[in-house]
């Protein structure tokens, strides 16, 4: 369970002056649920941008495991299977439900339909598959963005604030549904939604000015002075 | 789904069942007209094919019909090529083009995009004027007479075969596409390139392919324009014959199968019947344009599906 | 004439060429720099110049710098009327869209070609010069009305220059370029900073026709070449960037009318248009922009 997935080494991206990603390294282990915290403007989407290669580095190097993936373009990570699912929700909004799920399975995963149908069952939009997407509520279309990065069967599922804009109720029904995931996939989760946080994670990386402040279990990050004062102190993360 | 599917299938076979009786019965002048609808309808499917269903606006494919024009009717001007494989040339000679576009053109996106295929096939049609000697340039070439296009049969019915034969299969490979892998994906680029992107598709391929596909229909139909009416000429490679495939499929509806036929037919009579009232047909394409862009984008049988026949492919 | 005084020649006729150049490829890139459309039309804003210009002067009469000067002011205002027209029925209406905008605007191409051909008919025709004086040199004589041209381009530019940089409508419509939504929200009404933009581009296209219509003559088909030369300089130059696109036109002027001289024109457009496209490609901020 201890073997490194994913691996990234001193990365790097500035816009400009911004340093929005500064030099981070980071361990994602294979099987493990895996929080990104931090305040707004991190570089939480900036960096898991990096490791999809959504956005390409300036330095530093990604391996995938143990294989250098930095030059790939993003296409081919995701072939490879990392999955990203958007912070703002990107599906194709004249599409049906259905045929969103089924330009995320993979050529080589056999029957379309079946593969299709899991996938939403999975996320609980079955009975939409003939909907069209853009006429889903927001709620639903962050579901779908989840369902089509499910449909991918990634070794790596990165996921971008998912639970904005979701009911509560529907946010019991989505921590079930990660945990379900694991030890098959890996999940990569940026979330402020602390309780949430704490009740997922096995571990927990802490993002602030671009640079990692701190690395640990939730018990760990709890207690970590530095934390407090940069995050968990703030009124606005709190909420 | 394999009710509709059959619906599909014999739509379409439906639809060409009805050509070929047409082609049949009418009288020679409007069977050659139908003729030469058939071929433009087949450029016009090629355009489709990257516009409609990929989302490729190019104002280049004058470049590739050009390409098929001159790829069929310089080998058969001076080495005599028979007309079939000249076909076949033609078709290979847009294909070859629209990849060497596509390899430059598409590191740019939109209005780029729009500008650098411009760009080309201009640079193509100012080719083909430089080498005037060999192609006519403006002039152009008067190929040898259609009578020997099929031998054993009249000229009028050898041009009908051909013509309908080119947008048969025109027809049928473009539904065969759209409704294979590729298409979905193409459609998907369309709608939404970052996701596609992340869903592990290269944008670049699949944009690539359509393109090329696009070229190849172009060049078919360049092929056939020059053979079945006799004439080649650089004027094939101006802006203007970049602007009708596209209105053509405005017209029928952008993204779907029969759009680019229904569209090519509809611009077809109108400038015709325009033409018997007024000398001024460039007004009756300027004012289709603008008004197609201002109130129906999406064509006819895009506005049809719109209102409820989801099922037009 | 030995090789020094044929190289001024050559200099001085493409001189005349960079400056009308300049003036249409101006017009283009403000449209395109504001408002994000790429105007196919531009050619035929400049064709239609022509053609008002040589009505003007036919109808006014007496001595030839009178019709001149009218027409000067009456064509390109006669042609910003029939931009904003488009703006408002077309343009607006399409919310500037920049795809719809260029199928929109290549409608319009065909229906100002047809109107220029329906009302002023195939014929190309001149019109006559204000003034006929020749400035003589040691080896040649060389057209007053050119240098004028030069001179008269060179003040119309700086004018827009400094409207744009020193004047309350340039920095509304500075403000309008960096974000249309933030504009708005300023109580700046964008319809009419782009229905004004869209008149001068198309104003100045027609001045710069106006003064080439007494060295060419006026004809319903004149408008492709203007926009194809328009749309390279302002690539060349950088999209939007009018710094940039004065640069090109001077370099393009002078060398399209220098290559010109040496080999084929034909051969000259072709490596012209390709590297244009290849600009595009692997230079999309210009040859003379800085790097976006
Ligand atoms: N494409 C970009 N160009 C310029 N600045 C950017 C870009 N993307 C993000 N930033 C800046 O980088 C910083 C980090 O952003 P982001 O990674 O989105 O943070 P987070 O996801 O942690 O809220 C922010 O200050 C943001 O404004
Ligand atoms: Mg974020």
């Amino acid at each position: 369970m201890d073997s490194v997935i994913l691996q990234a080494r001193g990365l790097t991206r500035h816009f400009g002056g911004l340093r929005a990603v500064d030099g981070v390294d980071f361990d994602l282990k294979a099987g493990e649920i895996h929080a990104l915290i931090g305040p707004n403007g991190a570089g939480k989407t900036t960096f898991v941008s990096l490791l999809s290669g959504r956005i390409p580095v300036q330095s530093g190097s990604i391996a995938l495991g143990g294989e250098d993936i930095t030059a790939l373009p993003a296409h081919a990570r995701v072939r490879k299977g990392i999955a990203y699912t958007f912070q703002i929700t990107s599906v194709y909004p004249r599409l049906s439900v259905y045929d969103n799920v089924a330009l995320a399975v993979p050529p080589e995963a056999g029957e379309l339909r079946p593969a299709v149908m899991a996938a939403l069952s999975r996320v609980g939009l079955a009975d939409r598959a003939e909907q069209i997407a853009g006429t889903l509520s927001y709620g639903h279309q962050r579901l779908l963005e989840l369902g089509m990065g499910l449909a991918l069967r990634p070794r790596v599922l990165i996921l971008d604030e998912p639970t904005q804009g979701l009911a509560s109720g529907e946010v019991a029904g989505f921590a079930a549904l990660v945990r379900s995931l694991v030890p098959e996939t890996t999940v990569l989760l940026i979330e402020h939604n602390m309780e949430l946080v704490m009740d997922l994670a096995q571990r927990i990386t802490v993002l602030n000015f671009g640079q990692v402040l701190a690395t640990g279990t939730p018990a760990e990050i709890r207690a970590n002075r530095a934390v407090q004062a940069a995050y968990l102190g703030d009124d606005d993360a709190a909420a | 789904m394999k009710a509709k599917d059959t619906k599909i299938w014999i739509a379409h076979l439906a639809v060409l069942a009805a050509l070929g009786v047409l082609l049949a019965v009418l009288p020679a002048y409007h069977a050659t007209n139908l003729a030469r609808i058939l071929t433009l309808a087949v450029f016009a499917t090629g355009y489709n094919l990257a516009f409609g269903y990929t989302g490729l606006l190019s104002l280049g494919h004058a470049l590739f019909f050009a390409a098929g024009v001159y790829g069929a009717a310089l080998p058969v001007t001076y080495w005599g090529l028979s007309p079939l494989p000249a076909i076949a040339l033609g078709c290979l000679a847009g294909g070859g083009l629209a990849t060497l576009v596509g390899l430059l053109a598409l590191r740019t996106a939109g209005v780029s995009f729009m500008i650098v295929t411009l760009m080309f096939a201009q640079a193509g049609y100012l080719t083909l004027l430089y080498f005037g000697q060999i192609t006519g340039g403006d002039e152009g070439l008067v190929m040898p007479d259609a009578t020997a296009l099929i031998p054993g049969l009249s000229p009028d019915t050898a041009r009908a075969v051909i013509a309908f034969t080119l947008f048969a299969i025109a027809l049928l490979v473009s539904l065969i596409v759209i409704r294979s892998r590729l298409g979905r994906v193409m459609v998907a680029m369309r709608e939404n390139e970052e996701r596609s992107r992340m869903l592990g598709y290269n944008p670049f391929t699949v944009k690539l392919s359509a393109l090329v596909l696009s070229g190849l229909f172009a060049g078919a139909a360049g092929a056939g324009y020059a053979l079945l009416f006799g004439y080649a000429g650089a004027s094939f490679a101006t802006i203007q014959y970049s602007i009708l495939p596209m209105l053509y499929v405005l017209m029928g509806g952008a993204g779907t199968t029969l759009g680019p036929l229904l569209g090519t037919a509809a611009m077809f009579y109108l400038v015709d019947g325009a033409a018997r009232i007024t000398t001024a047909t460039l007004l009756v394409v300027g004012v289709a344009l603008v008004l197609l862009i201002l109130f129906a984008p999406k064509g006819i049988l895009g506005t049809l599906r719109e209102r409820g026949a989801r099922w037009i492919p | 004439m030995s090789f020094g005084p044929f190289l001024l020649l050559a200099v001085m006729e493409s001189l005349v060429t960079a400056a009308t150049l300049a003036l249409t490829a101006v017009g283009l890139s403000l449209v395109f720099g504001t408002m994000r459309v790429v105007n196919v039309a531009h050619g035929e804003f400049f064709m239609l110049g022509a053609v008002l210009a040589w009505f003007v002067t036919v109808s006014v009469g007496g001595p030839e710098w009178v019709g001149f000067v009218a027409a000067l002011a009456l064509a390109p205002l006669g042609v910003a009327a029939v931009a904003t027209l488009a703006d408002r029925v077309v343009l607006k209406r399409l919310n500037y869209e920049p795809e719809a905008t260029i199928v929109a605007t290549i409608g319009l191409l065909y229906i100002l070609q047809q109107a220029a051909l329906t009302f002023y008919g195939p014929e190309a025709r001149p019109v006559e010069p204000p003034f006929n004086f020749r400035i003589q040199f040691p080896w040649f004589g060389y057209s007053g009305y050119k240098l004028f041209v030069i001179f008269a381009a060179v003040a119309v530019l700086l004018a827009v220059w400094w409207g744009l940089t020193r004047s309350k409508a340039g920095l509304i419509m500075r403000a309008t370029q960096v974000d249309r939504d933030t504009a708005r929200a300023f109580g700046i009404n964008v319809d009419r900073v782009y229905a004004g933009v869209f008149a001068l581009g198309a104003a100045l296209a027609a001045i710069a026709a106006v003064l080439i219509v007494p060295i060419q003559q006026a004809h319903y088909l004149m408008g492709g070449e203007p926009l194809l030369l328009a749309f390279i300089t302002v690539i060349v130059g950088g999209l939007g960037s009018l710094r940039g696109t004065v640069i090109a036109a001077l370099v393009i002027g002078l060398s399209d009318g220098l290559i010109a001289f040496f080999y084929s024109p034909t051969l000259a457009k072709i490596l012209a248009t390709l590297l244009v496209a290849l600009v595009l490609v692997f230079r999309p901020q210009g040859l003379f922009g800085a790097k976006a």
